[in-house]
Parts: C-alpha cells; structure tokens; sequence
C-alpha cells in the first residue's frame, strides 16, 4: 500500500508519539508469524538434536588407593555414589565416590574379609551384574551380592553399602574333589547355575535347587553337579547367559555352545571359530540381552555374533558386524541395559560402541594399564577404573547411543532377525527387548498414503476445478464453489470414521460393486453425453450451455447405486459368492479391511477441495484475451482448453497438486481410523501402512519426555514438516511466478 | 458421432461428470451423517421374533431391528452356516436385544431364514437405565420395598420413575456441588500447608489452623455424606418386574430407570415428541457407560471453551499480523518472508502443531510455571500437563493463517481513496487504521475468525497430544474459586468420535451414538462456515457498489 507517509497536518506530538508506537507495534506483531515459524522449525530441532550427538566422557574424580593387594573387579552400586574392588587376598572394600554433606570422596566405607584367600577365578552374573562367584583354591566357591541400600536418617539420605550372600556366608564345595577352580561361570535368573574349570581339566555344572526347610522356614539351595564332557584340555573363559540358556567355552579361538536351558544333561550345539588367521581371541563378553556374544581379538577388532538361521539349514552363531580398536583389545565391558559396550585396548585406549547401530560413540586414549580393571555403571552414566594406584571415576553422557543415520534410515540386523530389516517396534512387553525405530517403514506408508490420495483425488478435483473455472455458468458456478469450501471444511475426523467404520465394510462386502463402479462410471457419463446429443433440439436447449455437470448428476447417482445393488449378483456369478475369500484363495492377494483404497478414497476426498480451489483459481484467472484470440482463430473450445488455458495455467495446476501433496502427507486422522496401522512396507492398495502422522498420534501419549523414543516422535514430526515446508514453498513459489506472469500479459 | 469425438465434447462432459462426482459425495456424505445421526433418536419399533437357531433351538428374541445386509448364500455357506440350498441371497438383519446382564452380545446377527415368525410387540416395553444399556420386556407389576403395589401400574410407574430420577438429581448435585467444594478445598488447604513448608515458614500455629479447617471440613463432609446416603436410600425403594424375551421374570431396581417407553402403542405425532426429548437429552446430558451412551453436554461444553479461548488469542494476533503485512510492510526480504511463513503455517500437518505444543507449551512453558507458581503441589503437575489453555494456545497457532488471509483480504477490498481521504484531512496513519480501515474491515475479520473457530472445532489430531481426554471429571468453568480452571483437561466432540467409534469395547452399541455426535459436529462446522461465506459474498458485494 503506497500511501503518503507524512501528514502535515499533524501538529499534536502526542498524536505522532502514538502514530509512531502503533507503527512499531503493529511491526513486531506482523514479525511474530515470522518468529512462530521460526520458533516450531527450532524448537523441533532443539528436541531432535540430541539425539544424534556421540557420547562425551568427563574424569570426575581420582583417588588414591594405598593398598598392598593386587585389585581383581571393580564395580559400582546401582545408584553409581559407592565403588567397590575386590582383592587378591578375597577382601571387598567400598569407597564413596561422591561427596555428601556426611562424607568426602574416597571415604573407606567397609573392609570385609571374605572367606576365600586367595582368590583363584571370580565371575559376574550377566544380568544382575554386582552379583560375583568366586572361587578358592581347594574347589570352593561364593556368591555375594555387592549391593548397597539407601537410608534416611534424620532426612538426610545416606547410601550404605550391603553385602548379600545368596548360598550363605560360607563358601559351598563345588568340585568334590578339591581341586582349584580355574575357571567359573554363574547365572542366576530363574535359579542359580554354575559352570567351573578345574585345574585337572574337568568341566563342572551345578544347579542349585532351593528346597524349603519346614523346621526354620529358610531356603536350602541343594546343589546338583553334572559334568560335561568338553573336547577342551584347556579353557580360557567361560560364560553363562542368564537362565543358562547358553553355556560359552572358549579354548583359544574356538567356543563350545552348550544348551542348559533344560533340567537335563547340557547339551553341545555346536563348536564355533570365532577368529580368523592372524588374530587370538583376547576376551569374549556377553552383551545385554544375552543374545549376542561380543569376541575381543589381538588385531583390535571385536565381532559381535548372534544365532541365525543358517543356509544349510537349522539356527546357529553368526558373525554379525565388526568394530574396531586401535590395538589389541584387553577387556569388554556392556552396559547392563543397552546395547553400548567399553573396550579398552593395549595402548590404553578407552572406546565406546553401540553393537546394533554399529557405531563408535566415544574414542579417547585413557593412557591406562594393560592392568586395569574396569566397570561400567549400572545406569550407564559413567564407569570407574582401577588402574595401579589410582581410582578413577568417569561421568560418561550418552543418552541416546541407539539411533545413528544407519538405524534410522537404513536396514538393520536385529538380534534374532534372520536378515537386515527396516523395522518399527517401539515397544514391547518383554524385559530384554530393544526399540527398532527405523523411521523407513512409516515413511513408506506415509509416502503410500499420499499416493493412493492422489490416484483418487487428483484427477477428480483438475477434471472438476477445470469444468467449474472454464465451462461452467456463473449460476452454476456459485452453488459449486461454496460447496467445494463446506467439503474443505469437514473435520477430517468426521472422513476418518466413516472410512474406517462405513465405507471400509461397505467395500469389503462389495468389492465387485467397487471394481464396476470404476468401470462403470466414465461410461455412464459418456453414454449420458450420447443420449443428451441424440435429445431433440427443443430439450436441450431449455438446458443452458454450461449446465452439462447438473445433468450428469443423476447418472453419477444412478450408477452408483446400480453397482453396489448389482454387487451381490455379481460376486455369485463371477467369485463363487464371497469375492474376498475368491481374492485370498485364487488370486492370491492379502486383503486387510482397512487398506490403501479405504485410505485413498477418504483422504482423495480431503485434498480435492485443496487441489480443487487452487487450481480452479489459476485457470480461472488466464487472461480472457488468449482464450479470445484462439476461439476467433477457429479452435474450439476444447483445442483453447488444452492448447491454451492448461499450458498458460500448468504451473498453477502443479502448484495445487503440491498443496493437495502437502495435506495429504501430514493428515492425521483420516489414516489413524481407515488404516490398521500396522507399519508394513507393501504397495498392494489392499494393504494397511502406519504414517508418520498417524505413529505420533498412537504413540506420543505414551511416549516418555525425553527419551530416545519421544525425541523420534519428534523426529518424524520434524520430517512432515520439512516435507510439507517443502511443497507449500514450492507451491506458493510457483503461484507467486504465475501471478506475476499474468499481471504482464 | 466422430466428429462429435474430435469436438472434445466427452471430455467436456467427463470433466462435468467430474465435478458432480464431486457434488454427489459431499451432500452424500452429509446426508447420510444427518439420516444416520438424527433416526437414532427415533423411538424404533420392537418386534418379537421366533427363530430358529442353527442348531435347532427354537428361541423368542424381542429387539429392534437395527441394520440389515442381502448377502450371497454362498458366502454363509462358506462360513459354515447352514442355508437352503434354493436360495440365492439372504437377507441378514442386526437385531438389538438390549439386556446386557442375560445374553452375551446386546447385538447379533440374525438370518431371515432362521426367523420362522416376526410380530410387532404391543405391549412391550423400552426400559432406559444408567447400567448395562437398554432392557426390553414386559412390565408385568411394581414392587415397594419388595411388597406388590396395587393399582394402575403404567401411571404408577410413570410417577414413581419421576420421582426416582428426581432423587438421583439431587444425590448428584450433592456429590458434584456441595461434595465437590469440600474435597476442591480440602485440597486446596492442603496444598497451602504445603506451600507454607517449602517457604519454611510452617510454624505449630499454622499447622493447627490448618488441621482445624480440615477438621471441620470432614466434618462437613460427613454430614453431606450422611444426605448423599439417605437419598440414596430412598431412591433404592420401588422395583419393577417384567418378563424378558426368555420368558423370565427380572427385577429391575428403580435407581437404575432413567425412562419406560412403549414405544409400539404410540402414533407418530407422539413418537416425534419422543425424538424431540430425546435429542435435547442427547445435547444436555452427562455420558454414561464409557460414552457409549447418553448425552454429550461436557464434549459440547469443552468444544465451545476451548473455542472462545483460542478466539480471544489468536484474533489480536491475526489482525494485527494481517494489519503490517498489508499496511505497513513493504516489499522488502522480510515481507516475503513473513508470507511464506504465512504459507507454511497454514500448510504445517496439525499433528506438528500437536508435538510442538505437548514439547514446547506443555513441558517448557507449563513446566517452568508450575516451578515457578506450583511448586507446591509437585511432583504433580498443575499446568505442566496437557489441559485446556494449552489446547487454545495451539489451536490458536493452527488458526493463525485463516485468520490473516480472511483479514487480508478484507483490507485489499477496502479502498485506497478512503484512507487517503483520512490522511488528505490531517489524520495520521494510526488514526486512519483505527476509525476508518479497521472498522470498514470487521465483517472480514469476523469472517476470518468464524473460520477459524469452524476450523478449530474440527481438529483433533494436535488436540489428543495436548488437552483432551475421553472423560473429564469435572468442566473447566465450575462454582469453586477461581472458576475458570484452565489447567483442566476437557472433552472434545471431534476425539468423543475416534475414541466412541475406534477405542470403544461395543462397537455396534457406540455407532449411532458416534453418528449422532459427527451430525452435531458437521451441524455446527457447516453452519459457521454458511456464516462466514455469506459475510464474505455480501462484503464483496458492498465494496464493489464502493469502487464505482
């Protein structure tokens, strides 16, 4: 608006003052759709972010220990504030690793002697990791809980360390004969296992079994012992997964897979080579979950195996992916609830994977001994290391080690998938189960959804928005367009449920009525155009021109009605009376009721009004002196359409179909009602998808702040709107080029 | 008739066929909405039906006849289902039976084939409850404190029903009202105490003021208590027998009876009067049984709120927005900017919206006020929780667009020789804006907020991440300070929809409920939008008298 700036007459300052404040106001408001824009496009990032950040390791604290034994474990409790080391002499001793208003950092807390020295072989449980067996050197063997327990005394809360010994106090007698234990295992979920080597070579199982004594009313554990007859004569580590599904046991590069799940002898499954030429195994670790074993090598490389289905038929360990350290790798530790896991190398090397998103988040050198033992937190918020002298601690940030580029848009090789898969599984009712959000199968059903609407819906809504801007009346033409606005103006919940609930029985109990609709109707229309030519003159002109679309729609209704009336006959006599059955049995196509037809039609129905009025407008809007010129050169008016009007108004046309596009990605709840919301990746039109829409709808509510599965949620909301950003921009760009176009000629 | 071809003719004509494919759906679609919406209302009759189950039983079933299909035989013959083999199509009726606590599914399928006889039951009887649906039967006598009652037993009964549904009236005005205060102060009492703590200025004094005004009222509440059980009491006094269609007889409690109505003895004029009830009971009553019954007052109520909320955010912004772009901004990087922005904000999924305001007005705004004002009542949340303000504010970012294109276009119309009249004598810009532009603009304001109120009502989708809920306990406006409660969650009729049509456990029971509820929706949506288009054309109309 070019109006004049200045106003002479204005004398009274106050007057200009409040000119002026209206002016800045008015500014910054306008400015505040600008800044609203800018805010959602932020904040979605600024949630999306983290995600895709690599861990970050910071040294908390260094204490000095001053003992005179050599240090065999560390470990820290649950709530990461106690650390505590076992030594050669079979002492435990708790620190603090933080200061609290009543104690400093590396406090001693308690030094308890246990009933083993020296210490042969000692073991953690894979689950419950502060659970230890350790073993003696005349066949002896203890559990202990090293657990802790919080207190308030006087509202101060304090963290005691506390010991619990699942067997009693006393070691128990695993090797009857006496022998040290070389080597021991221990597994105590769903009962206590233990698997030991002993130094003549034996390899010992026991289960012990809790039997309730009457008299006390405590638990005896008796024990059971059974030995296995191993290939073996000699073993470098054993370990248990926990309910002793497996028993692992490694002899130089070899490892026996022993099944003990069963009450009965283990059994051998099968003996894997775990290295190859030129590489010793170092170490073998069990990852969380237990499914997957983690093989430490001396070229620095760790393979992560799980079971497969093998070619040759029957399941079993695979090497699945490779990770790679600088050197030789000294020692594995996992994270208790996720898939991360901490090597450190013979250089001193501390690095940080993730094994399913196959990704090295955190790499630095710790400068620590070959010697050095460490532990990982049971929260995963940091790890400790007793190196030489020293205790160290480490505070480790790594919220979200599970999503990476790959697990999001690529195939990823679960646990127990026979192959790499794009796969949606956010949650689950079991313990040990990992969250698969790759965002590509609701992508796809996006991507699908948005076609199948566009299939229905744009060539009804050019067809029509051509007719209504070109041919029709102006009497007409102000009945049509504000309907077209009421059509745009339904609740999309309102097309949802009656997709999901009306039309999706309706088609599957009348699927030829459908397919003859299809047929049927393009030839109904131009038998009516036929009909109304052979009309005696007198008729048709009591009819004005540009009131074709009024006649054709008793035929539309008519044909409607007469296919879905004619269905029933039609499926006895072609499809033997049930023409879904006759689909699945003969044809071979699955049939979901509420699939991509369902979808398309009611979404197709949502983005005609959209594509309808935008492209009516350009049409509408080409200069009336081209139509002009190409009638009085003799074209008729269908030759003006389609030379003259579409080519003038083509971009205009794309433009609305890029709106229509952009609805029909983001639309809501029109998918979470007509489809089953299943996230399948299949084009077939009859069957469902799950959208990216649909999934934030069903899944947000649930989804906890700040967790790596609401920061995807918020990811996937961050894709709709960079892609409907994306063709509304380009879709105003282009209208904006058309107008100008226009105004010139 | 090549020729015809070559003219281009047909496809003048498939175009045309086009737009009334077009047309078809829509006034289909709202047709259908309306007959499906509004017959539920109407009293249907009951028949009695004797048939033959497939595995011989001959059995009586008295319902209503609610859906009806024409199948292929082949197709139940498939399915297992035993049919004559002469017959080619069967007809398969959804007959409702009602009487929950007897049979297994209040609604089943039922073959024209199997029913050997179907006569319409005179003397049956509709018997409306707040548990377990509808029940029909035979009213056979009235029992008092489990004594027979003589006299004429449909007037009595009638009278008797009255005075129960007006004893439960009053028993839940007493737990919604007086009850209802006590615990809100109760509450609030407690949180004071609380908030006292966390000032550590708590002292014994206050502490027993505290104890003593919840003392007293416990005490209060004991007596209300006392009432609430008393009417009760009373109102658990009459019972009626009827004979259900197995021939029983079943004793129905009172307390339970909303209504009796025989529905087959009466004539049509009557039967309308029934439908008018019924629908203004529809619009004003509570929902029962997980929604699948009922009315649908507080989904109405909240939809309105919620509405007029957003309406007072989003019209200041959306004015003044459309205000700078068209008066004030030049043609500048900024303009063009702001119009795309425009644009996008318009074109953003309304889920976006959705997880924008659960992340940013939710979480961060609502969880900085609640640190901030509420630290009392943590851990749990006052505003940090979807709720009603947070519905407004998004739906007021959603409908931001509508508001400043409709606005926009109202200042283009206006013409430019008026507000260089106002400048030519001595006003300066603002003064022009605010006496001669802004009030010429009003109707085209209007209309861009009863758009934009049209569009609200009909979202959802971003409504289920930050607000609402399938049953809210109390409304957001009610009698205990400070009356307005814009932290409540509230009940929507567009997510009343998807969660009485999808989530609902009795599918076939919910389903006209739901299309009762979408014919109010689409009532509402299409009459605001008929509003604002006719403000539209008539304001065209006038400024184009203007320009000439």
């Amino acid at each position: 608006m070019a109006v004049a700036e200045r106003t002479p007459f204005a004398s009274n300052r106050r007057r200009l003052i409040k000119d002026r404040v209206a002016r800045y106001g008015v500014s910054a408001g306008g400015l505040m759709v600008l800044a609203a824009l800018l805010l959602i496009f932020g904040y979605l990032l600024y949630v999306v972010v983290p995600i895709f950040k690599s861990a970050s390791v910071e040294e908390q604290a260094v204490l000095t220990l001053n003992d005179d034994q050599v240090t065999l474990l560390v470990g820290s409790d649950e709530l990461g504030e106690l650390a505590y080391r076992l030594l050669g002499n079979g002492e435990l001793r708790y620190q603090s690793t933080v200061t609290t208003p009543n104690r400093s950092a590396g406090q001693k807390l308690l030094n308890q002697q246990l009933p083993i020295s020296p210490v042969v072989a000692l073991a953690r449980d894979a689950k419950a990791g502060e659970l230890l067996a350790i073993a003696g050197s005349e066949g002896q063997l203890l559990l202990v809980k090293a657990g802790s327990s919080v207190s308030y005394p006087d509202n101060q809360r304090v963290v005691e360390p506390k010991l619990h010994y699942p067997l009693g106090e006393q070691p128990r007698q695993i090797d009857s004969e006496g022998q040290p234990l070389n080597r021991v295992a221990v597994s105590t979920e769903g009962g206590i296992r233990i698997a030991a080597w002993t130094a003549d070579h034996r390899l010992l199982f026991v289960r012990f079994k809790p039997k309730r004594n009457m008299m006390t009313d405590s638990v005896d554990w008796v024990p059971s012992t059974l030995a296995l007859g191993t290939q073996f004569s000699s073993v470098d580590e054993l370990r248990l997964t926990p309910s002793a599904r497996y028993l692992f046991v490694r002899s130089g590069d070899l490892v026996e897979v022993w099944d003990a799940r069963d009450s009965g002898q283990p059994k051998l499954r099968e003996t894997v080579r775990v290295a190859g030429k030129g590489a010793q195994v170092t170490t073998l670790a069990l990852l969380s979950g237990s499914s997957s074993i983690l093989v430490g090598k001396s070229d620095g490389t760790i393979s992560q195996w799980f079971e497969v289905d093998k070619k040759e038929g029957g399941r079993g360990f695979d090497k699945i992916r490779e990770f790679k350290v600088p050197a030789a790798v000294v020692s594995i530790d996992v994270e208790r609830d996720r898939k991360g896991f901490y090597v450190l190398d013979a250089n001193g090397n501390l690095t940080i994977f993730h094994a399913t998103a196959h990704n090295q988040l955190w790499q630095n050198a710790l400068h620590l001994d070959a010697g050095a033992r460490m532990a990982v937190k049971p929260r995963a918020n940091g790890f400790v290391v007793a190196d030489g002298d020293e205790l160290k601690q480490y505070k480790v940030v790594n919220e979200h080690p599970e999503i990476s580029w790959r697990t999001l848009w690529q195939e990823v090789w679960y646990e127990g998938y026979p192959e790499p898969q794009y796969v949606w599984q956010s949650t689950s009712g079991s313990d040990s189960f990992e969250p698969k959000l790759s965002l590509v199968p609701i992508t796809f059903g996006t991507i699908k959804a948005a076609f199948y609407a566009m299939l229905f819906g744009v060539p009804i809504a050019l067809a029509g928005a051509i007719y209504t801007a070109y041919f029709m009346t102006p009497a007409m033409r102000a009945w049509v367009k504000p309907t077209v606005e009421i059509m745009e103006a339904l609740p999309t919940v309102i097309l949802g449920f009656l997709a999901g609930l009306w039309l999706a029985p309706l088609i599957e109990e009348n699927l030829p009525g459908v397919a003859m609709v299809l047929i049927a109707l393009p030839i109904g229309i131009l038998l009516t155009a036929i009909a109304w030519q052979q009309l005696p003159a007198r008729i048709k002109q009591s009819v004005p021109e540009g009131w074709e679309a009024a006649v054709t729609i008793l035929p539309v209704i008519f044909v409607g009605w007469g296919a879905f009336a004619l269905s029933p006959t039609v499926e006895n006599w072609l499809f033997g009376g049930d023409a879904r059955v006759y689909m699945t049995n003969v044809l071979g196509i699955g049939f979901d009721q509420r699939n991509a037809m369902i979808v398309g039609i009611a979404m197709g129905f949502a983005v005609i009004p959209n594509i309808f009025s935008i492209a009516e407008d350009a049409v509408f809007s080409v200069p009336r002196h081209l139509t002009n010129g190409s009638l009085a050169l003799g074209a008729n008016s269908w030759q003006t359409l389609t030379r003259v009007v579409l080519l003038t108004a083509s971009p205009g046309i794309f433009s609305a179909v890029m709106m229509g596009l952009g609805r029909a990605v983001g639309e809501t709840m029109i998918v979470l009602m007509a489809t089953g919301n299943t996230p399948v990746m299949d084009w077939s039109i009859f069957a469902g998808m799950r959208t990216l829409s649909a999934n934030i709808a069903v899944e947000m509510p649930e989804s906890a702040v700040n967790s790596t599965h609401y920061r995807v949620l918020f990811l996937s909301a961050f894709v709709l709107f960079v892609l409907t950003f994306f063709f509304n921009t380009l879709s105003e760009f282009v209208r904006q080029r058309l107008r100008a176009r226009y105004s010139s000629l | 008739m090549n020729k015809w071809f070559k003219s281009g003719s047909p496809w003048i004509w498939m175009t045309g066929g086009a737009i009334s494919m077009s047309l078809v759906a829509v006034l289909g679609l709202l047709l259908l909405i309306a007959w499906r919406g509004l017959t539920y209302f109407w009293p249907a009759t009951v028949y009695e039906f004797e048939m033959r189950r497939q595995d011989g039983v001959v059995e009586r079933v008295i319902g209503e006849i609610h859906d009806r299909v024409e199948i292929p035989a082949a197709q139940l013959r498939g399915s297992g289902l035993k049919v004559d083999e002469d017959v080619e199509f069967v007809n398969r009726f959804l007959i409702k039976t009602g009487n929950r606590e007897f049979v297994n599914l209040d609604f089943r399928w039922v073959l024209e084939t199997d029913i050997l006889s179907r006569r319409v039951a005179d003397d049956v009887a509709v018997i409306e409850r707040t548990k377990n649906g509808n029940f029909y039967g035979y009213p056979l006598r009235l029992l008092e404190k489990g004594e027979p009652v003589s006299g004429d037993l449909l007037p009595e009964l009638q009278s008797r029903i009255e005075r129960v549904v007006e004893l439960n009236e009053q028993a839940l005005d007493l737990q919604k009202g007086d009850i209802g205060r006590i615990n809100y102060k109760l509450e609030r009492s407690r949180l004071a105490e609380r908030g006292l703590e966390l000032d550590g200025t708590l002292d014994d004094a206050a502490r027993s003021r505290f104890e003593a005004e919840r003392a007293q009222l416990r005490a209060d509440y004991k007596v209300l208590e006392n009432d609430l059980f008393a009417l009760r009491d009373q109102a658990e006094r009459d019972a009626l027998v009827v004979r259900d269609m197995r021939g029983e007889e079943v004793t129905i409690k009172l307390n339970y009876v909303l209504d009796v109505y025989q529905p087959n003895q009466k004539n049509w004029l009557q039967k309308t009067g029934r439908w008018l009830v019924q629908v203004s009971k529809f619009l004003t009553d509570e929902p029962r049984e997980a929604n699948t019954e009922g009315g649908v007052f507080p989904a109405i109520f909240g939809t309105i709120f919620m509405v007029l909320l957003m309406a007072i955010i989003v019209t200041p912004f959306g004015v003044i927005a459309a205000i700078y772009l068209h008066e004030y901004a030049g043609d500048n990087v900024m303009t063009r900017l702001c119009r795309i922005a425009v644009i996008n904000l318009a074109g953003v999924p309304s889920i976006v919206y959705g997880v924008f305001g659960l992340g940013f007005f939710v979480y961060m705004v609502g969880g900085s006020l609640d640190a901030l004002f509420y630290p009392e009542a943590l851990p749990s949340p006052t505003f940090g929780t979807p709720g009603v303000l947070w519905s407004a504010l998004t739906l007021a970012l959603l409908t931001l667009p509508v508001v400043i294109v409709s606005t926009e276009e109202g200042l283009a119309r206006i013409p430019s020789a008026l507000r260089q009249g106002s400048l030519a004598l001595g006003a300066t810009k603002a003064e022009t804006l605010w006496r001669i532009v802004i009030p010429m603009a009003s109707p085209a304001i209007m209309t861009g907020l009863i758009l934009a109120i049209a569009r609200a009502a009909g979202e959802t989708a971003p409504l289920m991440l930050v607000g609402v809920v399938k049953l809210a306990p109390t409304l957001p406006i009610d009698g205990n300070f400070p009356f307005v409660h814009l932290e409540r969650k509230f009940m929507h009729l567009g997510f009343q929809i998807y969660d009485v049509g999808f989530q609902s456990p009795n599918v076939e029971a919910a389903r006209p409920l739901v299309y009762a509820t979408s014919f109010l929706l689409v009532t509402v949506i299409v009459t605001l939008n008929i509003t604002a288009i006719t403000i539209r054309n008539h304001l065209r109309e006038k400024y184009r008298s203007l320009e000439h």
